[in-house]
């Protein structure tokens, strides 16, 4: 009897995998499942929500705070008074240096091994120890790098605290974010293209130099991009390797120190009392719209080019 | 002929210089991991490794001093449990929203949403807990300081969110489309299908998003820094202040002598950060694996 029951209704193991008895007569009460489902949706949105809101919360917040901190001379002077007064210019140039430094290390450096792992290689011993030591750059936290930079660059190579040195471990720490951009990027040119330039009789390199690099660049800028909004806002690396307290003039050269955005508001929000709400949440927006800036800039180049894409 | 050959030289150089940049990847983990252990390794000449993994004093700067970061390993460890406790529900629950609930318009919303939310340099958002959360715990439970374990949990885990959801994310998106059509042409509800079919084919994914969220919060470190206090004590409740491990490197190596003990017990407390993610790194990448074999 069972049996036929079964080959009748092959549904009711499912229903009573998925916990009920559909012939059990409500012994025990059960909301309807659609019920379970709404509720079950209804605090699934709300999970999605608090998510959101602390992005609501901090750009709030800091717009409201800091906007009226924004002026032309905010932007252009150097900080006065103890840093209660003046503006941020040092430290906008001191993180522009940066950002500069640290994408002319990393781009070439990651661009290359991307190539390497998906142009010059199959998948072999090396390749998978490669991509093991980019994810675990990925987790090394930030401050780790900023030991690590004090340790070979600063002090080992006697590059002092000095922007190099500082862009240097900036670079390092984006890499990861870098390869695996680009890497997306290479993978994304159809085989075909590769295919058709080595037909032609076009050595690996011109291939990859004159048809696979060109139609992956978009691809690869939107990796760079995003990795400098990271170096942008950093602070525990650059705290050890370049980050000047108090410097009103301006870096003369590669080997002097430099005021950096993040860390002059972690100075004047923690280490110096009574600076003014304003003047804190001022700096917080300008360095949030340099970041999301970049990111913005990062993610309509990519929209762009999907669009443009043919293949 | 002779460009032929200037070809095939250069084609030969080129390759040998893309394969060293590939090299330099593994060349750099090793080179992180020196550089802290040459440094690190000298604090070991002042203090025991018993002394130093399981004293209960961190007195840098006295005389003599004490290297016991037992407190500091605990703090990070109460902080991130606690930033856990908040992120794994909130995370998991929204990746499956977004995944597999939200209509495409509202998902789009929404992964923008977190994107922006990863983006936010850490220094902002330890600036936001100071000044808007930390007086808002400590009016709340009524403490003389609104700089808290608690307070660097709730930052924390809006740090780790990010990860744990788009991780979550791409490993619900990765389960085949015919397990939900199968479970849903059987009967069985939406939210049936998801938590008895889509969330368990899924599972390695989410636990090893959850890993790397782990990974994040433990290096974490200004955020931290700027909304736990900063006390180095062993913790006893989420309402106090504690100090992580990310936050002692940050505040104290710009005060140390460089080659004093201090210097050397900072570095040292690199390579306890360093092992740690390490570790949680590698077997999530295990968890991964394994779980695309299956």
């Amino acid at each position: 009897m069972k049996d036929t029951d079964e080959a009748l209704f092959p549904s009711d193991r499912i229903q009573e995998r998925l916990g009920k008895n559909p012939r059990a007569g409500g012994q025990r009460f059960r909301l309807p499942p659609q019920i379970t489902e709404r509720i079950a949706f209804v605090l699934l949105l709300m999970a999605a929500l608090t998510i959101l809101l602390p992005v609501v919360i901090i750009l709030g917040v800091i717009l409201a705070q800091g906007l009226p901190a924004i002026r032309w001379d905010f932007l252009t002077e150097a900080p006065r008074m103890g840093m209660k007064e003046g503006g941020i210019f040092p430290a906008i140039v001191g993180t522009f240096y940066l950002v500069l430094g640290t994408i002319l290390f990393a781009l070439p450096l990651g661009v290359f091994a991307a190539i390497y792992l998906t142009e010059y290689s199959r998948e072999n011993f090396l390749t998978r120890w490669i991509r093991l030591a980019i994810f675990n750059l990925a987790g090394v936290p930030s401050v780790v790098y900023g030991l690590f930079g004090l340790g070979l660059f600063v002090i080992f190579l006697k590059m002092g605290a000095s922007i190099l040195a500082g862009s240097l471990t900036l670079a390092m720490m984006i890499l990861p974010v870098i390869i695996t951009a680009s890497e997306e990027a290479l993978l994304a040119v159809p085989q075909s293209f590769r295919e058709a330039s080595l037909a032609l009789g076009a050595t690996r390199w011109q291939t990859i130099w004159k048809v696979v690099l060109p139609n992956a660049l978009p691809g690869i800028l939107t990796g760079a991009i995003l990795g400098i909004g990271r170096a942008a806002g950093e602070t525990a690396p650059i705290l050890f390797t370049v980050a000047a307290f108090y410097l009103p003039q301006l870096p003369r050269s590669i080997f002097d120190q430099a005021m950096a955005l993040p860390y002059h508001l972690y100075v004047i929000s923690t280490q110096i009392p009574n600076v003014r709400m304003e003047t804190k949440a001022g700096t917080a927006l300008v360095l949030l719209l340099l970041v999301l800036g970049m990111n913005l800039a990062a993610i309509v180049i990519r929209s762009r080019f999907r669009r443009r894409k043919k293949w | 002929m002779a460009t032929k050959r200037a070809q095939s030289i250069w084609e030969f150089l080129i390759e040998r210089w893309i394969l060293l940049n590939g090299i330099a990847c593994i060349v750099l983990v090793i080179l992180i991991f020196l550089f802290l252990l040459r440094e690190g390794a000298s604090a070991f000449r002042f203090t025991s490794l018993k002394d130093f993994l399981w004293g209960q004093n961190w007195y840098p700067v006295s005389d003599p001093p004490r290297f016991g970061v037992l407190p500091l390993i605990l703090g990070s460890l109460l902080v991130t449990l606690g930033a856990l406790l908040i992120s794994i529900p909130l995370g998991i629950g929204s990746a499956i929203f977004i995944s597999e609930v939200a209509p495409s318009r509202i998902r789009d919303w929404l992964k923008s949403g977190v994107e922006l939310l990863a983006a936010i340099p850490s220094i902002v958002i330890g600036f936001i807990g100071m000044t808007v959360l930390a007086p808002w715990i400590k009016d709340l439970f009524d403490l003389p300081t609104g700089l808290t374990a608690l307070t660097g949990s709730i930052t924390l885990a809006f740090m780790a969110m990010p990860t744990i959801v788009s991780i979550t994310e791409d490993a619900l998106t990765a389960v085949p489309i015919s397990y939900r059509e199968a479970s849903l042409a059987l009967g069985a509800t939406r939210w049936q299908t998801i938590y008895r079919v889509v969330v368990p084919s899924a599972a390695s994914g989410i636990l090893a998003a959850v890993m790397l969220g782990v990974g994040r919060a433990i290096g974490e470190t200004m955020a931290v820094m700027m909304v736990t206090g900063n006390a180095a004590v062993i913790p006893q409740s989420f309402l106090q202040p504690v100090r992580t491990l990310t936050a002692t490197i940050a505040a104290e190596m710009g005060e140390t002598v460089h080659q004093s003990p201090h210097y050397f017990a900072l570095f040292a407390i690199g390579i306890v950060l360093f092992v740690i993610t390490y570790l949680i790194n590698v077997s999530a990448g295990f968890v991964i694996h394994r779980g695309k074999k299956i």
